[in-house]
């Protein structure tokens, strides 16, 4: 199966986005390299809205992810609840 | 008594309809060909414009407000820089190479890219595709100014980075990208989607801003690793607008296919040979090294491209047909491409060098199969003609591609032992190339390729006319300060120097 990632600026704005990543897609691999943070998962990977804000504690606009956003790796899907990477293979 | 019903907010689907598509509008002057003359010639058939839709569905205010805030990050942390003396924390002065390298030839590539993606965002019919365009266009601005401002810093205190310009122009290793995005500009403008958008942006920027990023950091450079990772959050949302481009062609008509697929196969290798500079930068001008160029290869091209192309496959796309011969250049590019800027740095607005014995041993390492057995004697050899006082410095010039215009330093994909050498003949003059694919990408455009500005047949012709002194001032290179080996040049001395205070009192 092929792998899709996403790597974000290793920080504290990405810290709990981070661990919202990994609660929401357990087969999640974390790569911490310098400066950065490359989450890899096979198949694809769901990044919930909900999570992040119960992680950071306010309410959270998906889009501010472009922010810390480095790389990506899939087919991008996004609303306003989820943002989804994935491939079709 | 008037109910107040609270005003729904809108969802992103709504709100990037909107702003994006009920933005667009009919034409009834003038027909539809009329205005958007340039999207029949090259066979792309579209059906249904408003299929297309970027799937981060960003609008117009969204997009202002998150660029906004990358900008105060980065203008915040390059004053810290300035203010600090930034330039006095990177590993080694030998690191300000790659930073040369990046300014003279990969800042001005940014800057032809937003050039180009104002054209496309005109055009370019669909609205939803314009809009996308209209904010790559802008980001690509952006990071040729933010690249120009953060190493202007570097400018004020280190040789080589004052003439950045006039080296995109006329510098020989900076013709390279720049026919390659001239070519790009030259091209229709959904061959310039393949071109820029999927080839470089989906399939090889990853190699160049990921790794040699992070790198950066690693090498304490907070300057670079700022303008890098600022760049590079735009370039997700560019990748997947080049992804979405050839979905896109490839679901409204079949014969769609074999056009496509001709692209990609030229543009992936156009790339790849574009990317040999920066496979040399993550292996030789990193003191401190993060992963090699074939780590990074096996990351981002092997896994994330083989998955790109396995993806593709139910449209019927094959991965790119100079694919394998990628993978057998691999194990030894950097070491030809940078065992070449050595002996003519004479001739190269940025220091070189002869690898230390401790970073030998790295790409020893790192290469099993091939650095020991091909490039180690050769560095070796190097060596002992420095030690003995004759440095080696190869005073002829370059045989050039005519494609790619790098001098032909390659090998042959099955033997590393002989260099790879294809030449053509059209309309009774013979034209060089490096390797099969850069001979095939003319062979299906010769008209295109003969225009071709190739700067060592320059080299000849007024106001240089063979005089090498001549065409150092006409590129802009000051002899003695620019070129040469690192060993022994004033921006070693000055590092040096200029530590030394920073830690000191004296």
């Amino acid at each position: 199966m092929s792998t899709v990632f996403i790597a974000l600026q290793a920080n504290e704005d990405t810290r709990p986005i981070i661990d919202a990543i990994v609660q929401d897609n357990p087969a999640a691999i974390v790569n911490r390299e310098p400066a950065m943070v490359k989450i890899d998962v096979p198949g694809s990977m769901t990044i919930k809205r909900e999570t992040i804000e119960e992680h950071i504690g306010r309410a959270y606009d998906l889009q501010e992810l472009q922010i810390n956003l480095i790389t990506l790796s899939g087919n991008v899907d996004e609303d306003e609840d989820s943002f989804t990477l994935r491939w079709n293979s | 008594m008037d109910m107040q019903v609270a005003k729904k907010k809108l969802s992103l689907k709504e709100k990037y309809k909107l702003l994006t598509r009920d933005l667009g509008w009919d034409t009834t002057y003038h027909t539809k060909d009329e205005v958007f003359p340039y999207v029949q010639y090259e066979g792309i058939k579209i059906h249904d414009w408003d299929k297309w839709e970027d799937p981060f569905r960003l609008t117009m205010d969204s997009y202002w407000k998150y660029q906004a805030e990358k900008e105060r990050k980065f203008y915040a942390i390059i004053d810290a820089h300035a203010q600090n003396n930034g330039h006095l924390n990177i590993t080694d002065a030998r690191y300000l190479s790659a930073l040369k390298i990046f300014l003279q030839a990969i800042s001005p590539g940014e800057y032809a890219a937003g050039k180009g993606f104002a054209r496309m965002g005109r055009e370019f019919p669909g609205v939803g595709t314009q809009v996308a365009c209209q904010m790559q266009s802008i980001d690509e601005i952006r990071h040729a100014q933010t690249q120009i401002h953060a190493l202007s810093n570097y400018n004020k205190f280190y040789n080589g980075f004052h003439a950045f310009a006039d080296a995109r122009d006329r510098m020989w290793y900076c013709t390279l990208p720049r026919s390659f995005f001239d070519d790009a500009l030259s091209a229709g403008p959904f061959e310039f989607m393949i071109a820029i958008g999927f080839s470089f942006e989906y399939v090889l920027t990853n190699l160049l801003f990921v790794p040699f990023m992070s790198g950066a950091a690693y090498n304490g450079d907070m300057a670079t690793v700022t303008f890098g990772f600022s760049a590079q959050s735009d370039e997700a949302r560019h990748m997947t607008l080049g992804l979405e481009c050839i979905k896109f062609m490839l679901e409204q008509d079949p014969a769609n296919l074999p056009i496509v697929q001709g692209w990609i196969d030229k543009w992936f290798w156009r790339g790849f040979r574009l990317l040999g500079v920066v496979g040399t930068m993550m292996d030789y001008m990193l003191p401190k090294r993060v992963m090699s160029w074939r780590e990074a290869w096996n990351i981002y091209g092997v896994e994330n491209g083989g998955a790109l192309f396995r993806d593709l496959a139910r449209y019927g796309i094959r991965p790119p047909k100079g694919w394998d011969d990628a993978e057998k250049g691999i194990d030894h590019m950097s070491h030809q491409f940078m065992l070449a800027l050595y002996q003519y740095n004479f001739g190269t607005a940025f220091h070189s060098w002869i690898p230390s014995e401790d970073e030998m041993e790295w790409l020893s390492k790192k290469y099993p199969d091939t650095f020991d057995k091909y490039y180690r004697p050769r560095w070796a050899h190097l060596s002992k003609l420095k030690a003995a006082g004759t440095p080696f410095a190869n005073m002829g010039l370059a045989k050039l591609c005519q494609t790619c215009q790098i001098p032909t330093v390659f090998t042959e994909p099955d033997d590393p032992t002989s260099l790879c050498q294809r030449e053509t003949e059209y309309k009774g003059e013979k034209y060089h190339f490096c390797s099969d694919g850069c001979q095939h990408i003319f062979e299906n455009e010769p008209e295109k390729y003969i225009q071709a500005w190739l700067p060592m047949q320059q080299l000849f012709q007024a106001p240089i006319n063979g005089d090498l002194g001549a065409w150092m001032s006409w590129v802009s290179l000051i002899p003695g300060k620019d070129n040469g080996d690192f060993d022994g040049s004033e921006d070693e001395r000055n590092f040096a120097a200029w530590r030394q205070q920073a830690t000191s009192n004296q």
